[in-house]
């Protein structure tokens, strides 16, 4: 089990990549994990006609998922999510190679002692960015520390 | 100063608009508790395989026992897609709905949005959620069209009151520009 601590993150260190093959399902899956039932998540026919989108499409809710997957495949269970900001530019489409990959802005540790990384991910499709992520995540500075036992005062998100 | 500029924003607005900014509406709660199925479909979907979901042992020692992952926030609160003796589903975002009305604005985008998480969310807690409006900005014409940019935060709470996280989305609504 991977357990990151803030010495292993330097400013400018990239994450690894990670790729996935994008089907029809990954697409209705993620949808209805999310409790999206809009159709232009699984009708294709509405995706084409309606939308005018070239099939239907990864939802942003189901898209956080993905990086919130990604950001802790890396840091380990003891990594937790403490800010997200997404800018959305472009679809996912079934038949898509998504391609996700980061890097880290900043590397800090706040007044209360908390480690954090503030990391810049990016889903792509050949090349294309999709959605920009800005993530702000705690990590822990030693081996015992655990950015999970934080509550109120002491989480600054 | 941006104290200044903050006062003539606000001197621009329409009194009932002004009113609106830093006020709690639509404070509605979630259909169902927060369910570990749910948590494993998710997981499942994007093939999370953090222990902390999968793993008792692992989330007890870490987060004193199961949570859902921080970016489900929203999905405890989307409604069912039918319930008996529903007539109207509540829209997510009333707030940006009610702008684009008072303000007589046909079309909107979102331009981005923001989750902050707070306490963990729990399997059995009850999550509700209000809108509050925080800020409306001068007419603007961008090459979308003229109208206004404005932020609105949704707030989750869980049964307890204690804030799990906000989402706040900044909207643009606008008229478009008449081509000749």
């Amino acid at each position: 089990m991977t357990a990151l601590t803030l010495d292993d993150v330097k400013e400018g260190q990239e994450l690894p990549p990670l790729s996935y093959d994008v089907t029809a399902t990954t697409v209705v899956l993620g949808a209805l994990a999310t409790r999206d039932w809009r159709p232009m998540h699984h009708d294709h026919d509405f995706a084409v006609h309606r939308n005018g989108t070239r099939d239907i499409f990864l939802n942003t809710p189901n898209q956080a998922a993905w990086f919130e997957r990604y950001l802790t495949d890396w840091t380990g269970p003891r990594g937790r999510l403490g800010r997200m900001r997404f800018r959305m530019k472009g679809s996912v489409f079934p038949g898509d190679t998504m391609v996700l990959s980061g890097v880290v802005r900043g590397v800090e540790v706040d007044h209360t002692g908390c480690g954090w990384a503030e990391v810049d991910v990016a889903l792509r499709v050949a090349e294309q960015t999709c959605t920009e992520c800005s993530a702000r995540i705690a990590i822990p500075v030693s081996p015992e520390d655990n950015p999970w036992a934080r509550r109120a005062e002491r989480w600054r998100p | 100063m941006s104290g200044v500029s903050d006062l003539s924003d606000l001197s621009d607005l329409p009194v009932d608009v002004a009113e609106m900014i830093g006020r709690t509406q639509y404070e509605e709660a979630g259909e169902f508790p927060v369910e570990r199925g749910y948590v494993w479909t998710s997981c499942s979907s994007v093939e999370n395989g953090n222990p902390l979901f999968w793993d008792d042992d692992v989330a007890s020692d870490v987060t004193g026992g199961p949570v859902a992952p921080p970016t489900m926030l929203s999905v405890w609160f989307r409604p069912h897609h039918w319930a008996p003796g529903r007539e109207r589903v509540a829209q997510p975002l009333q707030v940006h709905f009610d702008l684009k009305e008072r303000f007589g604005l046909p079309e909107a985008v979102m331009s981005d949005n923001t989750i902050t998480f707070y306490e963990p969310v729990r399997p059995g807690d009850r999550i509700s959620t209000r809108q509050v409006l925080q800020s409306v900005g001068e007419e603007k014409t961008t090459r979308l069209g003229t109208g206004r940019f404005w932020v609105i935060d949704v707030e989750y709470r869980n049964q307890r009151d204690e804030l799990v996280g906000v989402e706040s989305y900044t909207g643009f609504g606008y008229r478009r520009t008449a081509t000749t």
